[in-house]
Parts: structure tokens; C-alpha cells; sequence
């Protein structure tokens, strides 16, 4: 069996030798051994450790057809493609005829014979993966810090320059042989000053050589959200591709491939298909889209792969279900205490505001964990209106949401942004590819809709359909896809919080009216105080807490079905216009979130009674609210009767547009509005 | 002689036909040329006029012969280089050694050549019935690959693994006996057969590598179309020293340039002649997946495919189209500079015939989409609609996480299914109504939208839209100019995508009154009117619209009648067949039953709810079926059923003077009928469908017309946008005011105000300032007065 090193650094080896290894033995099942070899090796423990990840990793720090993982999200998926299974060739120092294994490689060797009879086709499909849009700052930092993979061996180093080397000019060949800390002075008036280690380095490599940048900025990587960066690679998948979906986050284990050939091929394709208007089938946009030089977006030969029932380092990798009770049971046993500290973070971050907080934090555990029919169950879209005016409050309030969840997305509403961001991917038929939208996000993923940066103005076309866009994904967590001739629905799992002054022009599922607990006058200096960020290891609690809180199974027991029913009923006996089957809806769903924050996976009576307590406070205050329009409305209509005009119905119609605003606590401009049309009704 | 791909052999060597053949590896004249020598005229002044390329008849003209003789073979591209030129062929090698040389070379292939021409000729009866059809048109005989394999299904086999040979053999065949029967006609070019519709009608993603040279079918839509290309065929070189010619056939893409003059040994003397060589068109379209058979979560697939001669332009991007042809993967060139290459195969499909699937929804009759069921599935359909209880079965799986309204989703079931279509154009009615409008208004929060959402979501040509958004332009067809061809195209909105589909629209109510005009014409005509930018055409809308609106106040107002409460115009609430209300109900029973259904879908378990309901997917396929296959016609009984229903529903308005029902009610309860016997797979309507129709009909009336002053159901609400008794009143306060005015005496001028006092003062009853306006209105449509303002003048 071969060695460690062997399977790290050679896999190609390991595959070749069982593929030799077969051939005197037909039907061996050799490719399933093979890919069964990776995956033993990889069970072991902490082997996965030792794999270095593309994620943090400079991608010429890499040797060449080594084993490396990649924690990506599939953002396209490109057609399947036919290659050279099995293929003869004649051996350059023998000159005889051997077989050979085309699978794991993206050319052949030596002199193929395309007429040999033992020619094998075979399938394979083509993955467009980037790494996982939004993701925190921390969580790269968790996991590089927890590689263990030794890169950069200075004895392969030299080498592998080389190889890549097609790319690039001499005088980078120099200054890159140089360890990476001599360098830096060197490169620094180019890099960007961005706090936080290793992937920067790799950043700082990337643009380092003109030549590299040059060629990097005609080539969209195509990454979802704007503003990202990264390696992207195309993923070639042998087998059970149809168990991948488009926008899964999966962590790669494969062979490197950043063969310079690649590019060389490319280009001369490229040369040629003008040449061969008939051979021309591709277009030089999607030639470029889908052979983009190997340098720049390596290829990695899938040999096993893992989805990522959650992206957070701070957590075993494989999720809660198996062998990891201990872990489970201690932290359940934490929950609630770690839940009091947030609770009392939050509540300080949101000026005072207890109620607001705690909804947040039901909010940041919620999770579309089933759909029926067309429903999905469990999101829990909160619209915190009531957002004081000062500008940076949206802002702070989003990083320290930020480093919280493991990834997540501020969409400033501004009316720029709305009318020209590309927020639902289309497909461009010339490049043949998926483009890609800002709600093209990975599960979980928080995005943080800050509406207190729309001001009045015209929507556009683009503007109507990015607003229709958002609230398609709130109401029905479902993102349109624009193929052009039809649209696409592809389901997604995404956390949006909207941030506003009035109540949202968007639907939300639940909405609270923040109640600063500080007077205006000393806001700037209570905001300047909020502390952003607390200690580490309070911070990894919280984390913590909330990636399992949301993973957490939930069930009702028949009894408290019953009293559930129950009260229902009750209540809607009192008064039916209380409580409507949407409320009961939002109930359930707070009391499932409540119990999940608590760390109780079954809904007692007690939490239930708990929701029902912090709806009706959540609601009281939405009430206070109203009660003061009601009697700006009594006013109007007392108005309205006196004059024994029948114009009641009217007037009231139109008084909805002031309750609206005041609702949203916009007091001044539900007065404007309210006295405007009640004088409007009363002038006939 | 040129080898082929490897993966021929691999297929060769898969295939369970060892003992038949090794595929060929010789040129292909080998295989043809013993029967193709009588059929080409060995003919050198003609093949090298200048004249040939574009204009294959000038060739006929030239040189008048009878039959076979008269007309050229045509090149056929897409069968790609075995079957291309036989003219190049007898040039190369003289006819008299091809028997020799194939007997000798290939035994083994001519086995599968010679047994699938023993089978064609055989075919030859069966072909004689489409024959006739080809004299007319184009030279081309389509041949349904379903009629081959219940002809001969070892023909079949052959004709689907060995396109590239067994297609010139039917070439041949049908040739032959075309000349035979017709001996003095003269074609443009010799009849290609093209097959389509091999059964193997697959998914573009189901294509593997096992496909490759075999003839395929597969559905797609079409997204890119090339320029056309211009293919060189045959390349013409002509010596500049001596002017000697020369022709070099293209192979695989490449032209071997002759070096050396063979007259008089010049080297590098030859030039191309453009003029004189031979192209073939060619087109690259770009062909994707269709949304309706693609697996969620993932993106469509395309593929290249290339189209020939006349099949080119035959499609524009956007068509939904069959097409059939043969499956090619290209290995990357060798390159000889290059040891490595990549190991990867470019492939495309050669189109050999297109079938427009959507073709017909714009113009043509009706045409259901074939929707290939197993046997299997058309038995489980088949038992479930013998369960005397499939109609509440279906109706109670339709959107399960939507609680009762049981009849609301009766109403939209029978929707789902439609009535029978129609012809009466030859009467001057046109197309008579099969689909089923259905409304639904209500209470904000009674998950209208969710329910429509439901239903977009399990039809295959859905459409939702909201009429908020919406525009008039957005829902019918608009001409846009095309920014490369500055061809004008016209794009299809909602309605017109939703053909033989449901439309659904939220916010009805929202919806802007220009918009809605729209609909009047496609919910009753179903047809569209375009005149826009010089296009002026009708375009097909038959859609069923499930549209849903929310009462002008945010809340039901019991008081009022239903188009006092969402305002919409009566015009259109009578295309309606069925409006429903969903109101709250508020009684305790009730509120229970919801409880338990609410808290279930949050904790029952994925599996638990399955076994209660019907999946998605059966509840489609049933519905496809049903709508595919079944035409009820009314029975006997159920016409004397329809008769009465429609009979009583006159009477009861009649007695109070009022009229109770149109004919549009009973085409609406007919259309209701039908549907229900579809629910059935019957393909009678009997009396119990009747008496459904007439049931779930009268339920959506009571909820929707009836007079919340009368408490009667009066249908005038729906018809006229007001209720006999409301129209009465307002004869009565007109009257009153009247005679208020007359008591005035002569008074050519009145205040608005006083008047209004003066009524009020005299009326036994309240007076609202609603009443007394059209009280004012009816008055001045009689021309006794006239408001201008605030003033009243009475006309003398």
C-alpha cells in the first residue's frame, strides 16, 4: 500500500497503479476502489487536516496533481463532456503500445493512437465552483488556522514554478522563488490593507505580477456577490453527479490540475476556430468562460466530496447527527445560559430594546427545514423597523451580525443598487453560462436588507424586478432564475433581515418596532460605545450557539398539540379578529424557534405559553402604535359625520394609506397624510 | 480507405450483435456503389458546371433523361461522409471494380447492409401509402420510426444503431419504387427519407457516450442559431500552368491539397477556385433542455446541433422543437506539433428532422402535448380512477397544506382538467370555450396566493403573474427588433405562454383597467389580437385564468355585493364559470379543525403526510392523461339533466320577476360536467356529472351572488354589476326625487345641497349621498335634467 506522502502527493499514482493493477483482471471494478482508497484514507483521523485547501492556500504554493480540498459552492453547472476513459499510446522511451487511464487528467500523454481499438469513452460533467459567496472573515480564518497541511516544501517549489510558469514573464519567475516574507515590501503599494491573514497572502500573490492581473481583469470569475475574491476552479465530477445541486456548498477532495498545456490548447482553439469558421462552435466569449487558463482557475478531478451541512470551524464537520452526542449533550446543557448572554449583548447593541432582541435571535436560528407543497416551513424573516436615522447604525448593527453567522450579505437598498445590481442570476446564451445575481447564496446564508438606504425616487424596470425578486424570496423562498425564453425556480434557505424606519415596503414574517431605550440627544455617543466586539471566546460561544441551535431536530407531542389547538380556539372565541390563521402560523413558528434557542427540541408547554407572551408584547406594541392613528382617524370621521356626509367608507378607505405609515411609526407623516385626506373627503 | 473514431469499434464490440458486423472501416462506396450505379449519371460536364452549386435543377435541364436517371442525388450532409457523393465516388474508382472490391473486402458488412435491404424492400408496401404525399411537396419522406419498429422491429434496431447506413439504404428503396410508379417525373433532387421519432425519445441528459452515431430524438428548446455557413463539400483546383483541374473531396473538415499538377508536374501550381467548388449549407444551433423534464436544483444542459441544406433556418431561438438525428462526438485535432492533447471530445448531434413542438400553439388546432406514459403508470392512473371516490381524493391532495375550502379546490380541479373541446367554426361560432375561469376573492391572508402559487407550480405551462405588475403588454404579446437581424420578432407574454395552460393572476383587483381590457377578449374568444409595429395577427390564448383579488377595503364587507367589494366590471365577472369567496368562517368547529391542521404540517413528518395525500407528481400525470386522452361527449340522459338545470335556474328568478340565468351559465355548467366525467376517465358525461356541476355551481353562486339585501341569490349581480332589488330601489328614489323636483313647481335651477335635504325630509327611508347621485344620474339619462357642478337645471 502506498505510503502517506504517496496518496497526499502523488494520488495520480495510487490511481494509476490499481488501474495497472487491473488490467489483467476485466471487470475489477478498479475506478470504485479507487475512489473507495481516498475515502478510507480520508475517514482517518484528522487526515483531512493534513489535505491543503485551496481556501487558503496560494495557488502556486500547490504541486501540481496533488490531492487538495476545496470548500466551494457550486455556482454553475456546465455540460457533460466526453473523454478518453482508456487510451493507447506508445511509450516515448520503449516504443511500445501501453494503456493508459485518462480519468483524474485533463490531457493525454505521449502520441495517442485514436484508432486503437481498446479506446474507451467516457463521461464525465463539469462543475463552475467559487468559494462560498459571503463567507466571514472568521470562518476562513477558523479553518486555515486548523490545517495542518505542509505547503510550500522548497524542494517542489522551484519546479512547480515552472510548470504554471506559462503565464507569466521572467522577471516574476525571480521574485517568486523568494519566500513570501521577502516579497512583501516589494509588492505592497499594490496590495489592499485588509486586516486579516492568511488569505490575504494569497491575494497579495495573485496580484502581484502585472502580466497575472492583466489577464485576471478580462476574466470574470463570475462570483455571485461583487466585491469577492478568490480562487474558483472547475470541478470535474466522475460519478453520482446527479446527487450535486447548483448553489450546494460541498467540500472537495481532488486532484489538482493546472497542467500550462490547458491554456496552450485554449489558445491555439481559439486561433483556430477563426481559421475554421465550421469548426467554430464555440465562441471566443465561451471559449474563454469555459477553458479559462489553468492558472487562474485550476481544474480539480473530484475524488470525493462532502456536503457542508454547515460552515462553521467551530463545529465537528460531520454535523450533529453521528457519534457526536457528547458533544450535542454538552452543549445543550450550555444553551440557555449562553442564550442569556447574547440576549443581553443584543439587547445592548440594540439601544436597550429586550423584546427586538430576543426576536433576533429566534431570527438568526431560523431555517427552512421542510416545504409543503409550495410552503416552505421554518423561515422567519424579520423586519425590524424603527432603525434610528443615524447612518452608521445599520451599518455596526450588520458587523456584528457578521461575525456571528458564517456568512452573510449587506444589500444597502439604495435606489442606485436596486435599479443596477443583477440580483437574480441569468443565463448568458453567448457565453453559455450562468451569471450570476447577489441572491444566488448558499444555505443559511444571512442577508441583511438595509431599506433605510432607500430614499424616495423612480424604480426602473431592473428596479421593479430586483423589489419582486427580494419579495418572491421572503414570501416563498424561491429565487427566478432568468433563462430568457423561461425562468427557473431554484428553492433557496436564506435569513433575511430587513432594517427599516417605517415598516418595510417588503413582506416580512414578523415585524418589530425598535424602542430605543436611549434618549435621541445621546444616541451618536451610545452607538460610538456599542461594543463591536466583545471577547474571543465569548464570540466562539455565540457562534457555536447559534449554528447548532439552528441544526437542532424539533418535534410536538400530541398533548401540547392539544392544548395548542386549544387555545386557538379559545382565543379566537374572545374575539375571532385576534388571532387569524397567519398568527397561528408566526406562533408556531416562534415557539419552535424559541424552544430551538433554548435548546429544548421538543415544544413544551411552558415555551409555548413563553411565544404566546412575546407575540402578544410583539403585538401590543404594534397596537400602541395604531391607537394613536385611531384617534387621528376618530378625528377625521367625527369630522366627516358631523356634516352627515356619507363619505364614511371612503374616507376610511383612504385613511388605510396614513394607518400604514403609522404603523411604521412615521407619526409626522400619517398626520400629513391623515389630514390631507380628511380634509380631501370632506371637500366632496 | 479513411478509418473511422474508436468509439465505432467500442460500439461495435458492445453491441450484442457480435455475429453481424465489425463496423466499417472501408470507404463507403464499398457498401452503396453496388446498388447506387444505376441511379447516378456518370456525367463530368455537368458535375463541373459552375451551375451546380445553388441550383441542382439546372442539372436535369442540361441533359433530359426519365426517371431515376433525371435527378440528382442529393448530398446529405448529416449523415455525414459515408453517405456523401456517390458522383465522387464513381469519378474516383470506375462502377465495374466495386462489385469486386466488396465482395472481397467487407463480407461482414455487407451482411448488415444486404439484411436491412431485404427488410427494406419488404418496407416497400408500407411505404407506398406516404408515397403519393412526396410527389407534391418537397422530395422528402418523413418515416415515423414508431410505424418501423411495428412494421419490423429488427429493421428498427438496425435503423437506430446504423443510421449512417441504414438511412441511404431506405434512400434507395423508396427511389426505386418512386420511379418505378412514376417513371416520367422529375424532381429537384432524389426523396431523402428522414425518420424521426425514435422511441428512444430521450432527455438530453440522459445522452451518454453509449449514444454516439446512433439516431436519437430528444426535446429541447432552441436558444442560438448560427449564420448560415457555407460548407465546402468538394474543393476545385485548377492548375495555373496548365489549367488542368482537379477535385479533392473535403474529409472531416480538412482538404488535402494537391502538390503536384498530375498534367504537368508542377509542384504548388493548384489554386483553390471558389466558384467552382461544391458547399452544402450549414447551420449551428444551439439547442437546451426544456424546463419541463429537467430535475430540480439543477441547471439545463445544451447541446450543438447542426443542420443541413434545407433544414437550415427551419427554427428560431426560442422554439420548443423534436428533433431526431444522429448523436457525433469529435475527438479534439491532433495536432502534430503537440504530444499532449486534451483528452476531451467535442459533440454535436446532425439534425435529419425538426419537429416543432410549440408550432401549433400559435397557429394551429388543438394538439395536446404527447406525454409518454408507462404501461404501468396508465395502470395505477386507471385503478385510481375507478375508486368511486377519486373526485374528492383529487380534490383533497390539490395544495393539502391549504386547509378546506373544499370546494374551492373542487372548483379548481375541475378547472385543471377543462371541458372538451370544441369546433364550431364551420357555424360562425369559432371556437367554443372548453376552459374553466375560476375567481377568487376574499379576505387578505386566506391563502389566495398561496393557492395559486400551488397551482402554477403543478402545471406544466403555469404562468403567474400579478396584477400589480403586470401590464397589458406583459400579460398579451409584444413586438420587439431583434438587435442583430433587426428582424422584427413578436414575444409572448403571460397569457399567450399559458396556452392550453392555466394563467394565474394575484391581485386581480390591483390590476389597471387597460389591462384588463385584455382579458375580455381571451377569456371568452381565447384568442389575442396583435396590431403593433406592422405585425397584425391572432394569436391562441386558450387559457384557463384562476385569478384572485382582495375586496376593495381590506375587509369583506358582508353588506355589500361582490362587485361592490372588489370593484371590478361586471363584463368581466361574468366570463368568470365559478367565483368563489374565501371568507373566515368564524365558528368553533371550524377554528378547531384549522388548529389541528395548522400545528400538524409543523410537526407530522415528511413520510406521514405522503401517505395521506397523493404526491404532485401522480396528481400531474393523472391530470395530463386525462386531459390528453379523454374527450367526454354528453350522454343522452345528461343533456335532459343539463336541459332542467338550466330550465330551473331561469324559473327561480322569474318568479320575482327577475332573470336568473344565461346561456353562458349553461355552457358554464356543460363545461363543469365535462370536466367532472375527465375526473372520471369516462367518456360520457352522465347525469352524476350534471348533477355536480349544477352543485358545485349553485355553491359558488350562493357565495358570490347573493343580494346581501335580499338575501336572495340573484345572478343580475354578476351580469349587470347590480342586483334587481338595487335597481329597483333606485327607480324608486329616482321617482321620489322627481316628484320632490316637481313640487318645486317652475325652478329652472336647484342647489345640489338643498335638493338633497328636500328628498331626505320627504323619504320615509335613509337617503345615502350614494343613492341620491344615481338617483341624479338616472334623471339626467332621461334628459329631465342635467348636474353641472353643484347646480341642478331641469331640461324643459
Amino acid at each position: 500500500m502506498p505510503s502517506t506522502d504517496d496518496w497526499l502527493n502523488n494520488p495520480l499514482g495510487v490511481v494509476e497503479g490499481m488501474f495497472a493493477a487491473s488490467q489483467n483482471t476485466p471487470n475489477s471494478g478498479w475506478a470504485a476502489k479507487a475512489v473507495a482508497f481516498f475515502k478510507d484514507r480520508l475517514k482517518e483521523k484528522d487526515a483531512h487536516t493534513w489535505v491543503p485547501s485551496l481556501n487558503d492556500v496560494p495557488l502556486h504554493y500547490l504541486k501540481p496533481n496533488s490531492l487538495v480540498k476545496f470548500r466551494c459552492f457550486i455556482q454553475d453547472m456546465f455540460d457533460p463532456e466526453f473523454y478518453m476513459g482508456t487510451y493507447e499510446a506508445v511509450d516515448p522511451s520503449t516504443k511500445a503500445k501501453v494503456l493508459r487511464c485518462g480519468k483524474y487528467k485533463d490531457v493525454t500523454e505521449c502520441g495517442v493512437d485514436f484508432n486503437s481499438r481498446s479506446t474507451m469513452t467516457a463521461e464525465r460533467h463539469t462543475f463552475y465552483c467559487v468559494p462560498i459567496p459571503g463567507e466571514s472573515p472568521w470562518v476562513k480564518e477558523g479553518y486555515a488556522g486548523s490545517s495542518q497541511a505542509r505547503v510550500v516544501p522548497s524542494t517542489s517549489y522551484a519546479p512547480t514554478r515552472q510548470k504554471r510558469s506559462y503565464e507569466e514573464d521572467d522577471d516574476d519567475m525571480d521574485t517568486d522563488t523568494q519566500p513570501q516574507k521577502q516579497r512583501e515590501p516589494h509588492t505592497g503599494p499594490h496590495s489592499p490593507t485588509e486586516p486579516h491573514g492568511n488569505g490575504d497572502c494569497k491575494r497579495r500573490e495573485k496580484e502581484a505580477p502585472s502580466s497575472q492581473a492583466a489577464s485576471a481583469s478580462h476574466l470574470d470569475l463570475n462570483f455571485p456577490l461583487p466585491g469577492e475574491k478568490g480562487p474558483s476552479c472547475l470541478l470535474k465530477v466522475y460519478e453520482e453527479w446527479d446527487g450535486f445541486k447548483l448553489n450546494e456548498a460541498v467540500e472537495v477532495f481532488g486532484i489538482l490540475s493546472v497542467s500550462p498545456a490547458l491554456s496552450a490548447l485554449a489558445d491555439e482553439d481559439a486561433s483556430s476556430s477563426l481559421l475554421d469558421p465550421a469548426g467554430g462552435m464555440e465562441t471566443a466569449e465561451e471559449q474563454r468562460v469555459h477553458s479559462p487558463p489553468a492558472s487562474l482557475v485550476p481544474r480539480l478531478h473530484m475524488l470525493h466530496a462532502k456536503p457542508l451541512p454547515h460552515n462553521n470551524p467551530l463545529l465537528p464537520a460531520a454535523g450533529l447527527e453521528d457519534n457526536n452526542s457528547a458533544f450535542l449533550s454538552s452543549t445543550l446543557r450550555e444553551m440557555a445560559a449562553v442564550r442569556a448572554e447574547l440576549l443581553a449583548y443584543f439587547t445592548h447593541v440594540l439601544l436597550g430594546d429586550a423584546l427586538a432582541a430576543e426576536y433576533l435571535i429566534l431570527h438568526l436560528v431560523s431555517n427552512v427545514y421542510t416545504r409543503r407543497d409550495v410552503l416552505p416551513l421554518g423561515k422567519f424573516t424579520l423586519n425590524l423597523s424603527g432603525c434610528p436615522a443615524v447612518a452608521s447604525f445599520t451599518e455596526r448593527f450588520y458587523q456584528i451580525i457578521q461575525q456571528l453567522v458564517p456568512s452573510s450579505y449587506y444589500l444597502g437598498m439604495t435606489l442606485q443598487n436596486m435599479n443596477q445590481m443583477r440580483l437574480v442570476p441569468k443565463k448568458d446564451y453567448v457565453a453559455n453560462r450562468l451569471l450570476s445575481g447577489a441572491l444566488q447564496l448558499a444555505t443559511n446564508t444571512s442577508l441583511f436588507l438595509d431599506e433605510s438606504q432607500l430614499e424616495q425616487g423612480q424604480l426602473d424596470t431592473t428596479g421593479v424586478r430586483n423589489v419582486t425578486a427580494l419579495g418572491n424570496l421572503i414570501s416563498w423562498q424561491k429565487v427566478d432564475y432568468d433563462f430568457s425564453y423561461h425562468q427557473m425556480e431554484f428553492p433557496c434557505n436564506i435569513n433575511v433581515l430587513i432594517a427599516s424606519e417605517g415598516r418595510s415596503l417588503l413582506p416580512s414574517d414578523c415585524q418589530i418596532h425598535l424602542q430605543s431605550q436611549v434618549a435621541p440627544p445621546d444616541l451618536e455617543a451610545y452607538l460610538g460605545g456599542i461594543q463591536v466586539h466583545p471577547q474571543a471566546s465569548q464570540l466562539n460561544k455565540f457562534r457555536m450557539y447559534l449554528s447548532v441551535a439552528r441544526q437542532l431536530d424539533y418535534s410536538i407531542a400530541d398533548e401540547v398539540t392539544k392544548s395548542v389547538e386549544d387555545d386557538f380556539v379559545d382565543m379566537r372565541k374572545d374575539d375571532p379578529q385576534s388571532i387569524s390563521a397567519e398568527d397561528l402560523h408566526r406562533m408556531l413558528v416562534v415557539a419552535r424557534l424559541l424552544s430551538l434557542s433554548l435548546g429544548q427540541t421538543s415544544l413544551s408547554r411552558d415555551s409555548w405559553l413563553r411565544a404566546k407572551h412575546v407575540e402578544m408584547l410583539r403585538r401590543s406594541r404594534m397596537e400602541q402604535n395604531k391607537i394613536w392613528l385611531r384617534a387621528l382617524l376618530y378625528l377625521c370621521h367625527s369630522k366627516v359625520d358631523a356634516l352627515g356626509e356619507p363619505r364614511l367608507g371612503e374616507a376610511g378607505h383612504l385613511d388605510h394609506g396614513a394607518l400604514d405609515l403609522g404603523k411604521g411609526g412615521n407619526h409626522s407623516a400619517a398626520v400629513a397624510v391623515g389630514g390631507r385626506r380628511a380634509e380631501a373627503a370632506l371637500h366632496l | 480507405g479513411p478509418t473511422s473514431p474508436p468509439f465505432q469499434r467500442r460500439r461495435g464490440q458492445d453491441s450484442s450483435t457480435g455475429d453481424l458486423m465489425p463496423m466499417p472501416t472501408s470507404p463507403p462506396t464499398d457498401v452503396l456503389s453496388p446498388r447506387l450505379v444505376p441511379t447516378v449519371p456518370p456525367n463530368e460536364v455537368d458535375m463541373s458546371s459552375p451551375l451546380m452549386y445553388g441550383t441542382p435543377s439546372s442539372r436535369v435541364e442540361g441533359t433530359p433523361r426519365s426517371g431515376v436517371r433525371g435527378t440528382p442525388a442529393r448530398q446529405r450532409p448529416d449523415l455525414g461522409s459515408v453517405s456523401k457523393a456517390p458522383q465522387v465516388d464513381l469519378q474516383s474508382e470506375p462502377p465495374s471494380a466495386d462489385g469486386a472490391v466488396a465482395s472481397e473486402a467487407n463480407a461482414g458488412q455487407r451482411l448488415v447492409i444486404w439484411g436491412t435491404d431485404v427488410n427494406v424492400g419488404t418496407c416497400k408496401e408500407k411505404f407506398q401509402a406516404d408515397f403519393i404525399l412526396c410527389v407534391v411537396g418537397d422530395p422528402v419522406l418523413n418515416v415515423n420510426c414508431l410505424h418501423v419498429q411495428s412494421f419490423d422491429a429488427e429493421l428498427y434496431r438496425q435503423l437506430i444503431c446504423y443510421p449512417q447506413e441504414v438511412i441511404p439504404t431506405f434512400d434507395m428503396a423508396v427511389n426505386e419504387l418512386f420511379f418505378e410508379r412514376f417513371p416520367d417525373s422529375i424532381l429537384e433532387y432524389q426523396i431523402q427519407v428522414r425518420p424521426y421519432n425514435a422511441l428512444k425519445t430521450r432527455n438530453m441528459r440522459n445522452l451518454n457516450p453509449e449514444d454516439i452515431d446512433q439516431l436519437i430524438t430528444i426535446s429541447g428548446m432552441v436558444i442560438r442559431t448560427s449564420q448560415l455557413i457555407p460548407e465546402m463539400q468538394e474543393a476545385f483546383f485548377q492548375c495555373q500552368v496548365c489549367a488542368f483541374s482537379t477535385r479533392v473531396e473535403v474529409d472531416r473538415g480538412r482538404i488535402a491539397e494537391p502538390a503536384v499538377c498530375r498534367h504537368c508536374n508542377t509542384t504548388h501550381s493548384l489554386a483553390l477556385v471558389h466558384n467552382r467548388s461544391l458547399f452544402s449549407d450549414k447551420q449551428m444551433i444551439k439547442i437546451q433542455e426544456s424546463p419541463d423534464d429537467m430535475p430540480a436544483g439543477q441547471t439545463p444542459h445544451t447541446t450543438v446541433v447542426y443542420a443541413h441544406n434545407d433544414l437550415v433556418d427551419k427554427v428560431q431561438p426560442g422554439d420548443r422543437i423534436n428533433i431526431t438525428g444522429v448523436y457525433r462526438a469529435v475527438p479534439m485535432r491532433a495536432n502534430p506539433r503537440q504530444s499532449n492533447v486534451k483528452s476531451v471530445y467535442k459533440t454535436h448531434i446532425d439534425v435529419i428532422h425538426f419537429r416543432k413542438t410549440d408550432e401549433k400553439r400559435l397557429h394551429g388546432l388543438d394538439d395536446a402535448e404527447q406525454k409518454l406514459f408507462t404501461e404501468e403508470r396508465v395502470q395505477t392512473l386507471k385503478e385510481l380512477a375507478a375508486k368511486p371516490d377519486v373526485y374528492e381524493r383529487l380534490a383533497s391532495a390539490l395544495a393539502p397544506s391549504i386547509y378546506e375550502h373544499e370546494d374551492i379546490k373542487k372548483g379548481i380541479l375541475l378547472q385543471l382538467f377543462g371541458g372538451t373541446r370544441k369546433d364550431f367554426s364551420q357555424t360562425g361560432r369559432g371556437n367554443f370555450r372548453a376552459d374553466v375561469n375560476i375567481l377568487l376573492c376574499g379576505d387578505p391572508g386566506t391563502s389566495k396566493s398561496q393557492l395559486l402559487q400551488y397551482v402554477f407550480n403543478l402545471v406544466p405551462r403555469g404562468q403567474y403573474t400579478s396584477g400589480k405588475g403586470s401590464s397589458a403588454v406583459g400579460l398579451t404579446a409584444y413586438v420587439m427588433k431583434d438587435p442583430e437581424t433587426r428582424q422584427l420578432v413578436l414575444q409572448t407574454g403571460a397569457l399567450v405562454l399559458s396556452d392550453n395552460g392555466i394563467c394565474c393572476i394575484d391581485e386581480f383587483d390591483k390590476m389597471s383597467d387597460s389591462t384588463r381590457s385584455v382579458l375580455h377578449e381571451v377569456m371568452e374568444q381565447q384568442t389575442l389580437s396583435i396590431a403593433k409595429a406592422g405585425i397584425i395577427c391572432q394569436l391562441n390564448a386558450r387559457t384557463s385564468v384562476l385569478a384572485a383579488a382582495n375586496p376593495i377595503e381590506s375587509q369583506w364587507n358582508p353588506k355589500k355585493t361582490t362587485i361592490e367589494n372588489i370593484q371590478l366590471p361586471h363584463t368581466l365577472l361574468s366570463r368568470f364559470d365559478l367565483i368563489f369567496l374565501m371568507l373566515d368562517p368564524q365558528d368553533e368547529a371550524y377554528d378547531r379543525r384549522l388548529a389541528h391542521h395548522l400545528v400538524s404540517l409543523y410537526y407530522q413528518s415528511e413520510e406521514q403526510l405522503e401517505e395521506e395525500f397523493l404526491d404532485m407528481a401522480m396528481l400531474r400525470d393523472y391530470i395530463a392523461y386525462a386531459r390528453t386522452y379523454i374527450n367526454p361527449k354528453l350522454s343522452e340522459e345528461a343533456s335532459q339533466a343539463l336541459i332542467e338545470a338550466y330550465v330551473d335556474m331561469r324559473k327561480i328568478g322569474s318568479g320575482r320577476g327577475m332573470v336568473s340565468a344565461y346561456p353562458r351559465q349553461l355552457e358554464s355548467l356543460i363545461r363543469l360536467a365535462e370536466a367532472h366525467s375527465k375526473v372520471r376517465f369516462s367518456e360520457k358525461v352522465e347525469t352524476i356529472d350534471v348533477e355536480e356541476a349544477k352543485r358545485l355551481h349553485r355553491e359558488a353562486l350562493k357565495q358570490s351572488a347573493t343580494d346581501p339585501r335580499t338575501g336572495f341569490v340573484d345572478i343580475s349581480i354578476l351580469t349587470t354589476g347590480m342586483s334587481a332589488t338595487a335597481r329597483k330601489r333606485r327607480e324608486e328614489v329616482a321617482q321620489a326625487l322627481k316628484k320632490v323636483i316637481q313640487a318645486k313647481g317652475k325652478t329652472p335651477a336647484m342647489k345640489y345641497h338643498t335638493l338633497l335635504e328636500d328628498l331626505r325630509r320627504q323619504s320615509e327611508t335613509a337617503i345615502t349621498k350614494e343613492m341620491f347621485d344615481e338617483a341624479l344620474r338616472a334623471l339626467s339619462d332621461e334628459d329631465y335634467l342635467t348636474v353641472t357642478g353643484k347646480t341642478v337645471r331641469l331640461l324643459a
